[in-house]
């Protein structure tokens, strides 16, 4: 176990120096960009020398790694913030939203794939596949901007789509960053009907998204282990269907479905920086976007570094999910 | 190493997890009014002191709506309807009344008595002097609008007394006491930022870039970066009038589709700066009333390099802009928000600018001049275009590459990201052929000049030389319009750019502002939300 994570720690290193190269190779000056049009040479030599961009590249790395180990992963220029707290404000909000958004995914598209998987070449396996595919080819701004149309605009049924939340509603405490999470754990039961409310249509757009590779997965794994051995020795044992079904052959179905997972949410929180902006939604993509077509490499690099770092995590919670699922996985076993 | 893991111990894992939990502080709350208006935008404020290295345009606006200058501009009727400042009238703001002596030399304000900041102390002309002694000392943008009015250095501000406040300029300058109007020079409380200003930040940066503190009609009562900023009225203002409404709550909603949807159902009351698409349609509506104001002396030209050979050609540059489709460029890129430019009378009579130049569409003509030229077969040129400002760019840059393809042209368009564009353009002012849309926020044709046509300045991005226009603008630029000698030099600078066209004028481009449910709309120079005049209906 601690070995697993300790292979981690070379990975993270690797991620801090190549997102430092990557982010100075970046076209462009910043302390051109952020002096504004008029000012002059003197004033962008000034702020290159707030920002740090006179010193030798080497020396700038090293001030910026002794920085981090302190914690501090410097000032966005863009944001005016420091990118520590940036981070800490709205990766929640983007995790908030692809969590929810594969809670929903997953509760269609794993039954889903299991129905279309115990009855193939049915109306269920031709429905799956039309919504599969037609949620994997509609690109997620187009989606969210019909959802809004429809059910905003036209039928004034969902709320306004300016965020986290409305304008009625205060903002919970903040305890984790999650406002479902943060309204609860308060008892502000107000507060978490109006953030579940902006959220329904942002995580029915990603939903729709990551459907299609959650449900096929779960289609393909299910056809395998209901052709394999065991299955028909269950079978002819004479237990119930739904024992083989769901205790047999689901069980040993779910291994490839969780590493789909791990992967259709690593992607779906590249994929969010075109709902979040269609939303309004205060998350991590739009942000690292913005910081990236202005150069602003403390914010890169600390968001590329909080990615890295929540992969690591990732990896490392898929791998552990392994073992509760599939007890002949172990770590120290071999 | 205890690394068998099994469920029990999984679990285990997850209530850790659970337990350290990051306890950060509560946040104010609030709660929309009846007297609160909610406005939308797509740009982000990142700080909330102009004077910061790195705060960016939107955030301008803080300056505008929190703080005070000592004078500020009138208002006027815009002809095409919407209400405009007014840069021929200067009213007081923090002061009361001003002199200037006779050379022009030395200006004296009386500050109001009544005024005071937030926290109820007094504005005093020690606070004046020590914000315009930031303002010109801390480099970057804010020093070099200082400098336009002629403000570089701080022993050029005295505090006579508590209420009299005294700038000695080095020369003369009609541009002077309009710089005190721009967002720039606003004054601060003083001993609130001394309190929190530290050796390293002598002019309390890092403070007053979350915490403002000053005396104008609007409090900040919350900011959200990247989510909204919330404005609370001020009761106490004695800048100018009492705004209507208690509250006006900005949001920030990245997708132009978003923000359209929201304007069209009435649930904000104001969308601002709103993309030119978006204004033609909206203004069909009849729930929705859209502003669409020319920015006053802003003009999106095509800029002919004079270090590119064939441009040194007078022929060439006249085929290029008798090729240009004005009315084309108009309706595709702009949608016919904003005013024309081009089909105007050759002789000039007024000092007007923006003006309509003597040239519009005519490929007859075009094809003459450059059969005239010493490139009757035409030649390869890059087009050069801003992906920042894509959105009028690139179908403009389309149009005219089309156009001048009939006239044997050969443009090829390149496209330059946004955070490069300043540095090959207006820096080393190396793009051939480009577009360009500088617009100054002091209106007078002289500023415009000095700026775009003058040797060496910065928005001169085609290289443009000419020794007459050096003079004229060098002479009327600190020039009282009322001279008599003012008119006619502005005349024939006119006349003569108009002629070497180093910049061919496209149109004037208009700032788009959608309301549904918000009156009084004022547009300003600096193309931002002044909440001050706005009121619900």
């Amino acid at each position: 176990m601690s070995l697993r994570a300790a292979q981690s720690i070379p990975v993270v290193i690797g991620v801090v120096i190549i997102s430092f190269l990557l982010t100075r190779a970046l076209p462009g000056d910043p302390a051109v960009y952020f002096a504004g049009a008029a000012a002059d040479e003197a004033s962008i030599a000034e702020i290159r020398i707030a920002l740090g961009l006179d010193k030798p590249v080497i020396q700038q790395f090293f001030i910026y790694v002794g920085d981090l180990l302190q914690g501090d992963m410097g000032q966005s220029i863009s944001s005016g913030q420091p990118v520590a707290s940036d981070l800490a404000n709205r990766l929640p909000a983007s995790l908030e939203l692809t969590l929810v958004a594969l809670i929903l995914s997953c509760g269609i598209s794993i039954p889903l794939g299991i129905l279309a998987a115990t009855r193939p070449g049915t109306w269920v396996d031709h429905l799956c596949r039309v919504l599969v595919t037609a949620g994997v080819s509609l690109p997620t701004f187009f989606t969210g901007i019909v959802l809004i149309y429809l059910f905003y605009y036209l039928l004034g049924i969902a709320p306004s789509p300016i965020g986290h939340l409305d304008f009625i509603s205060l903002d919970p405490d903040h305890i984790t960053g999650f406002y479902l999470i943060d309204a609860a754990l308060i008892g502000d039961w107000e507060t978490w009907l109006g953030a579940a409310k902006q959220l329904i249509l942002p995580a029915i757009t990603l939903a729709l998204f990551t459907l299609a590779p959650i449900a096929r997965m779960t289609r393909a794994a299910m056809l395998t282990a209901l052709s394999s051995d065991f299955i028909r020795t269950a079978r002819a044992a004479g237990l119930s269907n739904r024992k083989v079904l769901y205790v047999y052959a689901f069980r040993n179905a779910l291994l490839p479905v969780i590493t789909t997972l791990g992967m259709v949410f690593s992607f779906a929180l590249g994929a969010n920086v075109l709902v979040e902006k269609v939303f309004a939604w205060p998350g991590i993509g739009s942000y690292a976007v913005e910081a990236l077509v202005v150069s602003d490499y403390a914010a890169v690099q600390g968001f590329v570094l909080a990615m890295a770092l929540m992969f690591v995590a990732l990896n490392l919670v898929i791998d552990l999910l392994y073992t509760v699922v599939d007890p002949r996985i172990g770590f120290v076993a071999k | 190493m205890a690394d068998k893991t099994s469920r029990r111990n999984f679990m285990k894992m997850g209530m850790a997890g659970a337990s350290v939990l990051p306890f950060l502080r509560a946040m104010p709350a609030l709660a929309q009014g009846s007297d609160t208006l909610v406005v939308v935008t797509g740009q982000s404020i990142n700080s909330l002191d102009l004077h910061r290295t790195g705060t960016n345009r939107p955030s301008y606006q803080v300056a505008v709506n929190c703080y005070d200058r000592l004078v500020s501009f009138g208002t006027k009727e815009v002809p095409g309807g919407g209400l405009s400042y007014d840069y021929d009238t200067i009213v007081p703001e923090l002061a009361e009344s001003w002199s200037m002596s006779d050379d022009g030399l030395v200006l004296t304000f009386k500050i109001k008595s009544k005024a005071t900041f937030w926290d109820g102390a007094k504005v005093t002309a020690k606070d004046v002097k020590w914000s315009f002694d930031r303002a010109v000392s801390v480099g970057g943008f804010p020093s070099v609008q200082m400098r336009a009015g002629g403000f570089i250095r701080p022993d050029q501000f005295a505090a006579i007394d508590d209420e009299t406040f005294q700038i000695t300029l080095d020369k003369p300058s009609k541009l002077s006491i309009p710089d005190l109007a721009v967002p720039v020079p606003f004054v601060i409380n003083s001993a609130v930022a001394k309190a929190n200003a530290t050796e390293d930040d002598p002019w309390a940066m890092e403070y007053l870039h979350k915490n403002p503190a000053g005396s104008g009609a609007f409090k900040v009562l919350r900011w959200t970066p990247g989510e909204q900023l919330v404005y609370e009225r001020n009761d106490n203002w004695v800048g100018g009038p009492l705004p209507a409404v208690q509250r006006v709550v900005l949001r920030e909603v990245p997708s132009p589709a978003t923000r359209r949807a929201l304007i069209e159902r009435g649930d904000v009351q104001m969308s601002f700066g709103i993309p030119d698409k978006d204004a033609a349609e909206l203004a069909e509506l009849e729930d929705v009333t859209v502003y669409s104001t020319p920015i006053e002396n802003c003009i999106h030209c095509l800029c002919t390099n004079t270090k590119f050979v064939p441009f040194q050609d007078a022929d060439v540059r006249k085929a290029v802009a008798y090729a240009v489709p004005y009315e084309e460029i108009f309706q595709a890129a702009a949608f016919g928000r904003g005013a024309p430019l081009w089909g105007g009378e050759a002789e000039i009579k007024d000092t007007a600018w923006p003006r309509k130049t003597q040239y519009s569409t005519n490929l007859e003509l075009a094809q003459k001049h450059m059969a005239k030229s010493a490139y009757p077969d035409g030649f390869d040129v890059p087009l050069s275009i801003n992906l920042g400002l894509a959105s009028w760019m690139e179908p403009t840059a389309l149009l005219i590459q089309q156009s001048l393809a009939k006239i044997g042209i050969n443009a090829t368009i390149e496209k330059i990201p946004g955070a490069n564009w300043r540095t090959a353009a207006l820096v080393e002012k190396r793009l051939a052929l480009h577009l360009e849309n500088f617009g100054g926020w002091l209106n007078t044709p002289d500023y415009y000049f000095f700026w775009a046509y003058q040797e060496g300045n910065l928005f001169n991005s085609s290289n443009y030389r000419n020794d007459e226009v050096e003079e004229l603008v060098n002479a009327t630029l600190h020039m009282s319009v009322d001279d008599p000698s003012y008119a006619p030099n502005i005349m024939r600078m006119m006349e003569i750019v108009l002629e070497d066209l180093p910049r061919i004028p496209l149109y004037q481009p208009a700032l788009n502002v959608a309301t549904n449910g918000a009156d009084d709309y004022e547009f300003w120079f600096h193309r931002q939300l002044d909440a001050r005049p706005l009121a619900a209906s």
